[in-house]
């Protein structure tokens, strides 16, 4: 909450409001305290005075009050009539939304289409007959503006609190006990409040508008008590002849109003969680890139390969070092395993290959990839956008969220294959099909027709290989692909994989956390550990006698089927947070063989046997064991 | 042994496509009848996949879904759901995703105390005192008390998650995939730490999970679900060993194993069957390579076998793997 005034006061209109507003509310406070004439006291011979005469700095109105003293009384009265509206319409317009999507079903049926009846009005015409029922007066006009917006307010509040209602914390405070009653004070309540404020303050200069537009009428105060619309409304008739009677008022509520406005969206901008987490800054079309080291060379000639990559993210003033200098590369054909634990920077290392980490926050600012000799971190988006999706391809963790849920399957295959290739709409969609044979979905020709809903979990996932499939690539990184998968399905998505890579010579780079799933389908594999490869070999070598301390004691916490019920040998502890790196090694708060070495500098990626990679000083095996 | 825990004929049915009159358009039964037991101080495995029906009847366990049909007792006594102070001190249960369970706007220590005050009314120093004991069992510095949800991780969540189940000071935990949104590392803690809690504390688990691995290495008992029914029930070792249900067996070959070459178990193009349409007889039949006639005539009811294991299936395979 401290970053609350931090982040308005970054709005500069927010500001610029906030102040206009703050100066209205002060003059408004301090209205009985200033040397003002009487409002309401009638003067007719000075009657239609100009603004700066003598005595009277805004001049007069048709009855010869002071227009200045009026005004500041006016706002005065405006602006706790629109406050008190606005705190009505919201607690009341709240409490029904609470309610109604708390308990649900019935409940919320009946009392959100009694909202909606109330919305079917005009809204000035419901505000006209609240009054006429109640009769004019300031606090009708009051109540009749509350009431109006209370549908408003009811039905955001609903909303939020449907989404609410069915969050596991509700269900956990349930078993702890707790009446319905005390879960909706307690528990709903403070999370809705922050959109009650965000509601309040988008609509408390429409509910200002509101009441001085009944007073205009002549139906909220009554004369000679002045607001802002009755002074508007008395005008009315010296529109012409004395124009400054109603620019004063006029001019005032159109301060008022702006300024609110302005402070509004600003609060919302502010309060608002997506806005902060940075939805409204569009992400580049490519990660930034912003090296200061010397680009490392291109080593031998290989299909892809990282050198020394570095990607952070710069969130205000820290720094996550997401990735802190891999090296990595495929041949063609090959299948890589990249695993890791979640914040390993294994996710971030791959979608960095093709410029695809949100920028900003991400900067890439160090290290080269390589794709054929040709260094893509600094390749134009162009050249980006020729290769993404053709050459190198991505498979996702979550085909439901990847696939577009308005499009049937076929066009986003068509879509695909026309972003790379001139095919017309029949060739392409005749290819579609074809994909959709070759990752083995029954019914292809009907199944083409499909929205990603009809399909389940793994038709989905197939899906998302045929789409990464479509233009023939040379590399395909999947990241997780199976993580959301039943087992069953996993393993039909497995095979499918491993048979399409030989038979087309792909080259895959494979990112899980899963060792089962490496040691089926990865020749090769490397082990990430807070934002660095720590080891890197063969896979067999490496399932069956790994080096650094980490993958072996991985290995050992993960349960596996047919051992029967015993105690895991569990690692203490936590990785490290990325934006505060130990100085050595990344492992050693949690490694039993750490020593004072390995904390004071930093380790290198040095030879461990015939083929393998290991960062750290006293590996588990030897050289020779790690040759075998 | 004593029974502590005993369903009998539980079923969940869920409308779809509510209309305004009349009856809704049509219905999912997420669990088929069922009847299962619980010994004190065992802990019951219950496997399946998504869509099985297990969160539903963890769900139905703890009340916070009413049953379509059947009974559920504990210690002998029909569970009574209509007050929530009765049966949150004799059944809790351990949510999946730690964070999300609890309440981002309230400190570690507002969390812990709801249980303590609104299941047994303790006062705020006994409250102290039994938090800090709780802390002290799941490893937990006290110094977190005063921390807000976002700033924990998933495991360090996940321990303050069970430490407030522990605090309802119930006997029987409901644990619904307690450890699939942790990593390898962490899950190995807190799965170590649940051990430890059963002996410490004397409690009875139901630990419901995905992942065959992580059933195996905590179940005395495990039952395997598939389309809202049991297919097959026995104990660990066994089931595990010698699966007799075909779908077990599937489950079993299909988990991804260090040292056991790809090969895809069954057919690469089998889909779930359709919950709206399910098809007569055994839900497994259209996965099945034993299927017969008779499959498709009626569903088979879980019949014991000789070592103790009950399995529904026309065809169990034989006790060799």
């Amino acid at each position: 909450m401290m970053a609350f005034p931090k982040l308005l006061a970054r709005n500069r209109l927010a500001l610029g409001g906030l102040i206009v507003m703050g100066l209205v509310v002060v003059l408004a406070l301090i209205t009985p305290l200033l040397p003002l004439a009487d409002p309401d006291v009638t003067n007719t011979a000075n009657r239609f005075k100009r603004p700066f005469s003598e005595g009277a700095l805004l001049g007069t109105d048709h009855l010869g009050r002071d227009l200045l003293s009026r005004l500041l009384w006016g706002t005065r009265l405006s602006l706790a009539v629109g406050f008190t509206a606005a705190i009505a319409a919201a607690t009341l317009g709240a409490a029904i939304g609470i309610i109604a999507g708390y308990y649900g079903g019935r409940i919320d049926n009946i009392i959100m289409r009694g909202v909606d009846m109330l919305m079917a009005f005009p809204y000035i015409l419901l505000a006209l007959a609240i009054v006429a029922a109640l009769g004019p007066g300031l606090m009708n006009a009051l109540i009749a503006v509350a009431a109006v917006n209370i549908p408003f307010f009811a039905r955001n509040i609903r909303g939020i609190t449907v989404g609410i209602a069915h969050k596991e914390f509700i269900d956990a405070a349930r078993l702890s006990g707790m009446t319905d009653a005390r879960i909706i004070l307690t528990e709903v309540l403070p999370n809705v409040v922050p959109v009650i404020v965000i509601a309040i303050s988008t609509t408390i200069g429409w509910m200002i508008l509101e009441t001085a537009g009944l007073s205009f009428l002549g139906l909220g105060s009554q004369p000679p008590q002045a607001d802002l619309g009755s002074m508007l409304g008395e005008a009315r008739s010296a529109l012409i002849t004395n124009p400054h009677t109603s620019v004063v008022p006029g001019a005032m509520i159109l301060i008022i109003v702006m300024a609110i406005n302005l402070l509004g969206d600003g609060v919302r901008d502010a309060l608002d969680p997506r806005l902060k987490s940075g939805a409204l800054s569009r992400p580049m079309p490519t990660t930034m890139v912003k090296r200061t080291m010397p680009v490392p060379e291109a080593k031998a000639e290989t299909l892809l390969a990282l050198r020394g990559l570095k990607t952070q993210f710069q969130v205000k003033d820290r720094v996550y070092k997401a990735v802190g200098g891999v090296d990595l590369q495929v041949n063609p054909g090959e299948c890589l395993g990249l695993i890791g634990e979640s914040g390993s920077g294994k996710s971030v290392a791959a979608l960095s290959i093709m410029g695809l980490v949100a920028s900003p926050p991400g900067v890439i600012t160090g290290g080269a990839v390589y794709y054929r000799g040709e260094d893509l971190i600094d390749a134009p988006y162009e050249k980006l956008r020729s290769l993404r999706g053709n050459r190198i391809a991505y498979i996702f963790q979550d085909p439901l969220a990847t696939l577009h849920p308005l499009y049937t399957v076929g066009d986003q295959l068509i879509e695909a294959v026309r972003a790379h290739h001139p095919f017309n709409k029949t060739e392409a969609r005749a290819h579609a099909i074809d994909l959709l044979k070759s990752v083995r979905i029954p019914n292809a020709e009907q199944r083409v027709d499909s929205y990603p809903h009809e399909m389940s979990g793994g038709m989905r996932q197939r899906v998302g290989i045929a789409m990464a499939l479509a233009n023939d690539p040379e590399i395909i990184i999947a990241d997780e692909p199976t993580t959301a998968l039943d087992v069953t399905v996993q393993a039909q998505i497995l095979s499918l994989l491993d048979d399409l890579r030989r038979e087309r010579g792909l080259a895959i780079i494979f990112i899980t956390h899963d060792f089962g799933v490496v040691a089926q389908v990865c020749d090769r594999v490397a082990v990430m550990y807070a934002g660095r490869i720590v080891e890197e070999g063969p896979t067999r070598t490496i399932l069956n006698a790994p080096a650094h301390p980490y993958t072996a004691r991985l290995m050992a916490c993960v349960p596996e089927l047919g051992q029967g019920r015993r105690e895991l040998a569990a690692i203490q502890g936590l990785p490290p947070v990325v934006d505060k790196m130990p100085k050595g090694c990344a492992f050693a708060e949690r490694c039993n063989k750490a020593s004072d070495a390995c904390r004071q500098a930093n380790i290198e990626l040095v030879r461990h046997g015939a083929n393998s990679l290991v960062r750290c000083i006293s590996p588990e095996t030897s050289a020779l064991e790690a040759s075998e | 042994m004593t029974t502590v825990l005993k369903l009998t004929n539980l079923s969940k049915i869920f409308p779809v496509g509510k209309r305004l009159f009349g009856p809704p358009k049509a219905l999912v039964r997420a669990v088929q009848p069922l009847s299962l037991s619980v010994e004190e101080g065992e802990t019951l495995g219950i496997v399946g996949e998504s869509g099985c029906g297990k969160s539903t009847l963890a769900r139905m366990l703890v009340g916070l879904l009413p049953p379509s049909s059947g009974t559920i007792e504990i210690n002998g006594e029909p569970l009574d759901n209509a007050d929530p102070t009765l049966f949150g001190r004799k059944i809790q249960y351990v949510f999946q995703d730690p964070i999300s369970s609890l309440n981002p706007r309230k400190t570690i220590r507002q969390i812990m105390e709801a249980p303590l005050r609104h299941l047994h009314n303790m006062s705020a120093a006994d409250r102290g005192r039994r938090i800090a004991e709780i802390f002290a069992a799941v490893n937990l510095r006290e110094e977190f008390l005063d921390r807000y949800p976002h700033e924990f991780s998933g495991g360090q969540a996940q321990r303050i998650g069970i430490a407030r189940t522990l605090a309802a000071d119930a006997r029987i935990l409901i644990l619904d995939e307690p450890v699939s949104a942790l990593d390898v590392s962490v899950q190995a803690q807190v799965l170590n730490l649940l051990a430890n809690l059963k002996d410490e504390f004397g409690l009875t688990y139901l630990f419901i999970s995905h992942d065959l691995a992580v059933v195996e290495t905590v179940s005395d008992r495990v039952a395997v679900l598939y389309f809202g029914s049991v297919v097959e029930v026995g104990p660990a070792d066994e089931v595990f060993s010698h699966p007799k249900h075909p779908y077990t067996k599937l489950l079993a070959d299909s988990a991804p194993v260090v040292g056991r070459p790809l090969k895809a178990p069954e057919g690469r193009a089998t889909e779930l069957p359709n919950p709206l349409n399910p098809p007569d007889g055994c839900a497994f039949r259209v996965r099945c390579a034993y299927a017969s006639d008779q499959c498709g005539r009626e569903a088979p009811r879980l019949e014991k076998q000789s070592d103790g294991v009950w399995t529904a299936c026309y065809h169990p395979l034989s006790g060799s793997k």
